[in-house]
């Protein structure tokens, strides 16, 4: 790796991630990166540990080994806080909501914190997260009183309000009509066009291909496949992975 | 793109606080009119409303339950002692009292804030039992005898009942009128959110262990406070009484009974706790047995305690600290 910045320097990357819960090896030396301002796609069967990398790049887990590099930066040591606060942001699979606060003070605290922006800023800001991801109308309503599907639209609104340059989106889009999936994708490409890089995890194949510029397939802790997403479900053994798993 | 304002002031707390300022001047005043007897109850009071508006903000609003706070109700007292037998006048040393154990709760909370839920509310516990005998390890103290605070005597004893009465309101007042401030501040809502969550309050950029800290130091202070107020009110320290579990006993009670997670509810918790203990305060041991079974009565059957309840029902909030959006120009009195 050349230690100066390049173009084609990843964003952000994982590079020999292992990651034991005790004894259990849920991920086996993995290499992953993305570039700046691209999106990826995420899929493998329920358990390859797709979550727990996002934990790892995040901040919220730490590696039992290997590195992790923000724009050339070497992260690895640091907390999901300070992360946040350098640009990288991600959403919960299960919704994880501050329950004793509006939608809106949900949102603000992100802007504020996480975009360390002041007090107008952070309003404007956190307003703005909520309108693109259509909870506007529910801003002062305790996050409490939200259902499943507005619980994830949230986490993307609180993510989105952090101002981030690097998005990881873990299942946002299950259980949305077709006509929702629509607007999250409309959505998602909206940021992508703003200079945003992507990670989407998500089993709707059909909506996730319509973003992303690469697919990668994760089974058992390890990294089985990755390139253009019908190479990549072509793989044979992307095949055998969801044998019995169940893919869209 | 549309122009939002941040609301945080309604009607009805501008009112609240324009009552509470003119309550404010009356008490300041009241020396002058009530007996003595008034004076010094009203001082309890403050007491215990402190209490209960410091615990509720460790634990309604941060998540923190300590069952240790006269840990520093305790060395409050204490290091004020100490001070005046440096030769402080008594009461800059009540003050000072209260401010150094503030400042001894930030290395106490570097270990204290590591451990979560119920190992933290423990460790409280045993760092108060050990602060105590450390205390009685000091010959001014006496051990189990205790002390007095016989500087206090020079006073007259008029003069010396009205100084620890406003002491006791001035200190009130600065503390409500700062936790208030605090709470409605970005620092109060990564309060809440650590609360709620603490992961998720991390991963939108909170850093968790400098806002707990914040808010541990601040509710040392101000149990610190009540302590060196209640030692110029009773003269006495006695290790047991001074850092005693009842002191805990108490703000459970006068929180969970008022209402968690509200600002009037501690004080109103506080209230009836006062009135209780001028009918039963003389029953001992079986009396705080019964505030602690009603207290967790209450946490089981009416979490949200007596104002929180009301409050749900009746949709009337008096201080708020939440903050609402509006769109720029729209009316403030819809809900
Ligand atoms: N905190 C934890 N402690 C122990 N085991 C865990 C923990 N978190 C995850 N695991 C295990 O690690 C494995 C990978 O989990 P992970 O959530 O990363 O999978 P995933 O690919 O996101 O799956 P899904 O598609 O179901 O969300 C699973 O077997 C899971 O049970
Ligand atoms: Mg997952």
């Amino acid at each position: 790796m050349s230690s100066g910045p390049t173009t084609d320097q990843p964003m952000l990357e994982g590079s020999g991630i292992e990651k034991y819960f005790g004894a259990f090896r849920v991920l086996k030396a993995v290499d992953f990166a993305v570039a700046p301002g691209e999106a990826v796609g995420i899929v493998g069967p329920n358990g390859a540990g797709k979550t727990t990398l996002f934990g790892v790049l995040a901040g919220a887990l730490p590696p039992s080994a290997g590195t992790v590099r923000f724009a050339g930066t070497d992260l690895t040591g640091t907390g999901a806080a300070s992360r946040c606060r350098s640009g990288i942001a991600r959403t919960h699979q299960v919704p994880r909501p501050f329950l004793g606060m509006s939608v809106f003070e949900n949102t603000l605290a992100a802007a504020r914190f996480g975009a360390g922006l002041g007090e107008r800023a952070a309003a404007d800001c956190a307003a703005e997260a909520l309108e693109r991801t259509g909870l506007m109308h529910h801003a002062n309503r305790p996050a409490a009183a939200l259902g499943l599907l507005d619980r994830k639209r949230l986490e993307l609104a609180r993510a989105l309000a952090t101002r981030p340059r690097v998005l990881l989106l873990d299942e946002i889009g299950g259980g949305l009509t077709e006509a929702e999936l629509n607007l999250l994708v409309a959505l998602i490409g909206q940021l992508k066009s703003d200079g945003l890089t992507i990670v989407w995890i998500e089993h709707i194949l059909h909506a996730l291909v319509r973003v992303i510029d690469r697919l990668v397939c994760m089974s058992a802790g390890a990294v089985i496949a990755q390139g253009r997403p019908e190479v990549v479900m072509a793989d044979a053994e992307v095949r055998r992975a969801y044998l019995g798993g169940g893919v869209a | 793109m549309t122009h939002y304002n941040v609301e945080r002031w309604t009607r009805s707390g501008r009112l609240t606080v324009g009552a509470a300022l003119a309550g404010l001047v009356v008490l300041v005043l009241l020396p002058a009119f009530a007996s003595g007897l008034v004076i010094d109850k009203l001082t309890t009071l403050f007491i215990y409303i402190l209490l209960a508006v410091m615990w509720n903000l460790l634990a309604g609003y941060a998540g923190l339950v300590s069952v240790g706070q006269q840990a520093f109700f305790g060395v409050g007292g204490y290091l004020a002692l100490r001070l005046v037998d440096a030769g402080l006048p008594p009461y800059l040393a009540l003050i000072a009292g209260a401010a150094g154990a503030g400042i001894a709760a930030i290395p106490i909370s570097t270990f204290a804030l590591r451990l979560k839920g119920g190992e933290f509310a423990i460790a409280m516990w045993v760092i108060a039992e050990v602060l105590r005998i450390l205390v009685m390890f000091d010959p001014l103290v006496q051990g189990e005898t205790g002390t007095s605070l016989l500087a206090l005597n020079a006073y007259d004893p008029e003069l010396r009942r009205n100084l620890t009465y406003w002491l006791g309101l001035g200190g009130l007042a600065l503390m409500l009128a700062g936790t208030f401030w605090l709470l409605r501040s970005h620092i109060g809502a990564a309060a809440q959110a650590i609360r709620d969550d603490e992961d998720a309050a991390a991963s939108i950029g909170i850093d968790v262990m400098r806002i707990k800290q914040i808010i541990f130091v601040l509710a040392a202070f101000g149990c610190a406070l009540a302590g060196t107020i209640w030692l110029a009110s009773a003269i006495t320290f006695l290790p047991r009484t001074n850092f005693g579990v009842q002191w805990t006993v108490f703000m459970l009670f006068m929180v969970l009974v008022g209402g968690l997670r509200t600002f009037e509810g501690p004080i109103i918790g506080a209230l009836i706790f006062f009135l209780l203990q001028e009918v039963f305060g003389n029953l001992g041991v079986w009396y705080l047995a019964g505030l602690g079974v009603v207290a967790v009565g209450f946490a089981l059957y009416l979490p949200a305690g007596l104002w929180g309840s009301w409050q749900q029902r009746s949709g009337l909030q008096l201080l708020s600290v939440n903050v609402v959006l509006r769109k720029s120009g729209q009316s403030t009195e819809t809900p």
